[in-house]
């Protein structure tokens, strides 16, 4: 997809979980793009991340580390 | 197989605890305190004669035939008007009543024309049965004196005839033959609410008259054709029996358009389909219907319906006609090949919420048992895949809470964004019914919509927001409520999360979310919301109905959880009359969501993650799962575009002209190497697809649709499909294509999978639908026939979860380029793209989609009425003709997108719910100015368009 958009989506979600309360933004994020994100998203995300490419919101940076892996496939 | 006749009572039922005991000819019979004479008699087998007197409507005395005798009351009372009481003897057939009866039928047929044998309601006229029940035999007045039957008498033009009124194109009106029995206006009041029709006149001159005198089309009916049911003689009648005659079996089935679910019997003459009517245990719509269900199923055997298999290697060639073989093989070809060079994930597929239950489990099942992904979605995704997430969030289900029946129980209603008087047509009539009887109603929404204002009905607030702000107007409604008191402590503190709550509370009561705080941002002034958010805070019985104006935003899953704090809040979930109420939009969108058609969900809304649920369906399909996430429809296109997706099986969908930013969605059709579209017409989609599979209609199959009260209604088979196979054995021939070894003998055999597979459809099986009618799920050990009435006793979830809402606003916004907003709905007579209804009469109500825009942003542009106009936004433009109205306020613009011509979503951009992508189609910045006909983008579609439904006839090989 767009990187642009990549990045719009992302940050959608963080924008959502910033703002509830007991910091449950960075779990929120990752189990979000963990539960909804198809591997090939999650790779770009990761890629993209690993590049520094991209304006992320600091909770996507701060919830990548938990993201759902992406399976190595054949 | 006969004709299902429903027993007519005369008058409704009454549900009153307290029983009274009468004798009516001497039999004893027990009825609910305030039942009439006339529905008791009927209780107890004794039929009454009656001519205006039915069940559907409230008792009106007026015809004097089913006068009974009362011991110790004087005179001979109208039965329908007379409530029994207890100790009351009755006698329903004396000397005196029958000589009364012949006279008064003697009075009727001196005045009606005595062409019974060429009539079209002959075999289903009241008039005749009465004259046949009183023995009349003789009219003793002749026909000669004043009568509405002649044309011309005495040589002269007779004054009191009219013409018949055939305007309408589905019934007509023939004055002639109306006795001003009243139960079409009473219908038309009481049932549909409308208030259409009156009678003209006094005494003799009394007629029927739709409007003021004016003739059906050009008056306020609706055409849902209450009227025509109500009618006992052939006054008002269906054109379809007139042309072809009474019918001689029925079917009980349910309608294919929105999420209503309406029961219907299909009523037939071999497999000719005479007419759709109610059925009166329909328990979703009580025997009423709208003009779409009743009367727009002309598509079924249209002219454009495409029935044999097609296929091309490319979309600039023509289609060529194949064997249902070689569709099929092509396709397998196609689609193991793909697999084969671009992997496993290169496939997917989108099920049909205009399908079956049974039709959408198997796609889903082909999709990850077959392709081995779960690159599956649906039509939900840009409806109401937000209530899903919002719900489930926040109750633990994805479904709506209550019943229609729970509209009858309800004392104050919030509708937001949404317009059932057009998208919901029947719950609309149930409303407004509760109105009527004196509930309240708040309407959010940009435009005035009808229920704002209309006869008898007002709300007693509108907040005409401005669109996208709806996140702002709900946090500021629960503000209002939390720093004023009026929430529910005991009801929170009892079924919610506390903690969570006091978090939420925190949160509301921030002076920023008051009224006054964010009037000028949301266009409503303080006092308005102040009223509104008292009145349902504190009205009795709140429950909130809610369309796709709330779910088709950035923050549309936000906003659905702002609505379950509001609800959760005031108590008001768990109990008839209360609840979180979606309306679905289509006839199976809720079932498809059930089935598992969303990439990250089984059946019954169980993650893909989860190990033990892919057990379940593992061990039964045989085969291993894939545990990650598939591909969204909007995810599938990105994929197209960037080359890793490459084939797609669409049933029943039209993404092409029902999903955002054309564009996007052709370019990303057109990388594609196998597109395969299963539908009952080429559809826009099909412009760039390599296989057409011919679908079947609604009449054709059997399976069930979920309706939006998760009920679970069979859909009955009434005639054979025109193009030989029900959807559900394409898909199955499909599957074998593929090489799966399925073996489906019959829809029931599905279900029967699913109960074994989904816990919430454990207990569901046709043969109890058979006894039951039909039944709403969760359906199980715990609730063996379904549960009406959600949450009754504490939250699926557990504790109810409030949620933080904070409102975000979109990134389309208004600025000196495109300064005003557009938000789109639909309109009564078409449904959705308009595939079906295009092709019926009902586009004699809309033949085009219009540009809604206030007098006063019309006036700036120098347009005027009917002029065309340039509809463009960031994303593209179009062309229609604008109506000025001040329904929208000044900066919004409004249209329907019914028609391809139109290309509504060449405006729409790809923004999208932040949870499920969800698309933004509610809020587009545009500009509007004048134009001189379609752009050159609409031309250019029409050419690929043309040139892409091109049709080679099949060539069979000689012999």
């Amino acid at each position: 997809m767009a990187p642009d958009k990549l990045v719009y989506m992302a940050n959608q979600i963080a924008t959502f979980f910033k703002s509830q309360p007991d910091n449950e933004g960075v779990k929120g994020v990752a189990n979000h793009i963990s539960d909804f994100w198809e591997p090939r998203m999650r790779k770009q995300l990761f890629d993209m991340i690993a590049k520094g490419n991209g304006d992320f919101h600091p909770l996507v940076l701060k919830a990548a580390p938990m993201i759902r892996k992406v399976k190595e496939t054949a | 197989m006969s004709l299902i006749k429903e027993v007519d009572y005369g008058t409704p039922a009454k549900n009153s605890e307290k029983t009274v005991t009468l004798t009516i000819d001497g039999k004893d019979v027990t009825v609910p305190e305030g039942t009439s004479v006339m529905r008791a008699s009927m209780e107890a087998g004794i039929q009454v004669p009656k001519l205006c007197a039915t069940d559907m409507v409230d008792a009106f005395g007026s015809c004097r035939l089913c006068l009974v005798e009362v011991e110790g009351r004087n005179g001979t009372p109208a039965s329908c008007t007379t409530p029994a009481s207890d100790g009351m003897v009755v006698r329903t057939q004396t000397d005196r009543l029958k000589k009364i009866r012949k006279g008064v039928m003697e009075l009727y047929i001196s005045d009606h024309p005595l062409d019974c044998l060429t009539c079209a309601a002959n075999g289903d006229c009241e008039l005749q049965d009465m004259a046949g029940a009183v023995g009349l035999r003789d009219v003793r007045y002749g026909y000669e004196g004043g009568n509405h039957v002649q044309v011309r008498q005495n040589g002269e033009e007779n004054p009191r005839y009219m013409a018949k009124d055939e305007t309408n194109p589905y019934f007509t009106y023939d004055p002639s033959k109306c006795i001003v029995c009243s139960r079409c206006v009473r219908a038309c009041e009481e049932v549909q609410g409308t208030f259409a029709l009156t009678i003209e006149g006094r005494g003799f001159e009394s007629r029927v008259s739709p409007g003021m005198h004016e003739n059906f089309m050009d008056s306020e009916c609706v055409s849902c054709g209450a009227c025509v049911q109500a009618c006992p003689t052939a006054t008002l009648q269906e054109k379809s029996v007139i042309e072809i005659g009474q019918p001689e079996h029925s079917v009980v089935t349910t309608c294919a358009y929105c999420g209503v679910g309406c029961s219907f019997k299909a009523e037939m003459r071999g497999e000719e389909l005479v007419r759709m009517v109610p059925y009166k245990d329909g328990k979703a719509n009580r025997g009423h219907s709208c003009v779409k269900g009743r009367f727009a199923y002309g598509y079924a055997n249209h002219k454009d319906r495409i029935l044999n298999p097609m296929i091309r290697e490319s979309v600039d060639e023509p289609w060529q006609e194949v064997s249902w073989e070689e569709a099929l093989r092509f396709t397998a070809d196609k689609f193991k090949g793909i697999q084969a060079k671009y992997g496993k994930g290169a496939l997917g597929g989108i099920t049909s919420s205009r399908c079956t239950n049974e039709e959408t489990f198997l796609v889903q099942k082909l999709i990850r048992a077959g392709f081995g992904n779960n690159n599956v979605d649906t039509c939900a995704r840009v409806c109401h895949s937000p209530t899903g997430y919002g719900l489930k969030t926040t109750f633990g289900t994805s479904a709506g809470t209550q019943d229609f029946d729970s509209v009858e129980h309800t004392d104050v209603v919030i509708l937001i964004g949404a317009n059932p008087t057009d998208g919901h047509p029947v719950f609309a009539s149930r409303l407004k019914k509760r109105l009527r009887q004196g509930a309240k109603l708040i309407v959010i929404d940009p435009r005035r919509i009808d229920l704002v204002r209309s006869p008898h009905i007002e709300a007693v607030a509108h907040l005409p927001l401005r669109p996208g702000t709806n996140v702002a107007v709900l946090t500021s409604l629960a503000h209002v409520i939390v720093t004023e008191g009026l929430f529910d402590e005991a009801f929170v503190r009892e079924r919610c999360d506390w903690d969570e709550f006091q978090d939420w509370a925190a949160f509301v009561s921030d002076p920023k979310h008051s009224p006054e705080a964010i009037a000028d941002m949301i266009g409503v002034d303080a006092e308005t919301m102040r009223k509104a958010a008292r009145s349902f805070a504190t009205g009795g019985n709140g429950a909130i109905y809610y369309g796709l104006g709330v779910t088709e935003h950035s923050q549309g899953s936000t906003t659905v959880m702002a609505i379950a704090n509001l609800a959760m809040a005031t108590g008001n979930i768990g109990r008839p009359g209360v609840g979180v109420n979606p309306l679905r939009g289509q006839n199976n969108v809720q079932g498809s969501c059930d089935m598992g058609s969303f990439p990250h969900e089984l059946p019954g809304y169980r993650h893909i993650q989860d190990s033990a649920t892919r057990d379940i369906f593992e061990d039964i399909w045989g085969v291993k799962l894939d545990d990650e996430p598939g591909l969204r429809i909007p995810n599938m296109l990105d994929a197209a575009v960037d080359g890793t997706f490459k084939g797609i099986y669409i049933q029943g969908e039209d993404i092409l002209q029902s999903d955002p930013d054309t564009k996007h969605v052709a370019a990303g059709l057109a990388a594609m190497e196998c597109v395969v579209v299963h539908d009952l017409f080429l559809n826009e989609t099909a412009n760039y697809a390599h296989v057409f599979l011919p679908g079947s209609t609604f009449l054709e199959k059997d399976g069930t649709f979920t309706n939006a009260e998760r009920r679970i209604n069979r859909v009955r088979k009434v005639m054979t499909p025109m193009n030989g196979f029900a959807d559900w054995e394409v898909t199955q021939n499909l599957a074998r294509a593929m090489g799966l070894d399925w073996n489906y003998t019959h829809p029931s055999q599905v279900m029967a999978e699913i109960a074994a597979t989904t816990p919430s459809f454990a207990n569901v099986s046709y043969d109890l639908l058979e006894r039951e009618g039909s039944v709403q799920w969760p359906c199980n050990a715990k609730a063996p026939t379904g549960t009406p009435v959600m949450h009754m006793d504490g939250f699926v979830r557990g504790k109810g979860k409030f949620v933080v809402t904070e409102y975000v606003a979109t990134d389309e916004r208004t600025g000196p380029r495109f300064p005003l907003l557009l938000t789109t709905g639909r309109i009564l007579s078409q449904y959705n793209v308009g595939a079906q209804t295009r092709r019926t009469e009902n586009s004699a109500w809309h033949k085009e989609d219009l540009l809604e825009i206030h007098p006063h942003d019309a006036e700036q542009r120098g347009i005027r009425e009917g002029d065309w106009i340039r509809l463009a936004s960031r994303s593209g433009e179009t062309s229609l003709r604008a109506t000025i109205t001040d329904r929208v306020a000044p900066g919004v613009v409004y249209t329907t997108f019914h028609h391809p011509g139109t290309q509504a979503n060449v405006i729409t951009t790809d923004y999208t719910d932040w949870a499920t992508n969800c698309p933004e189609y509610k809020v587009t910045a545009v500009q509007v100015s004048s134009s001189n006909g379609p752009t050159e983008w609409q031309v250019e579609y029409d050419r690929q368009a043309e040139q892409s439904r091109r049709i080679k006839p099949r060539v069979d090989a000689a012999e």
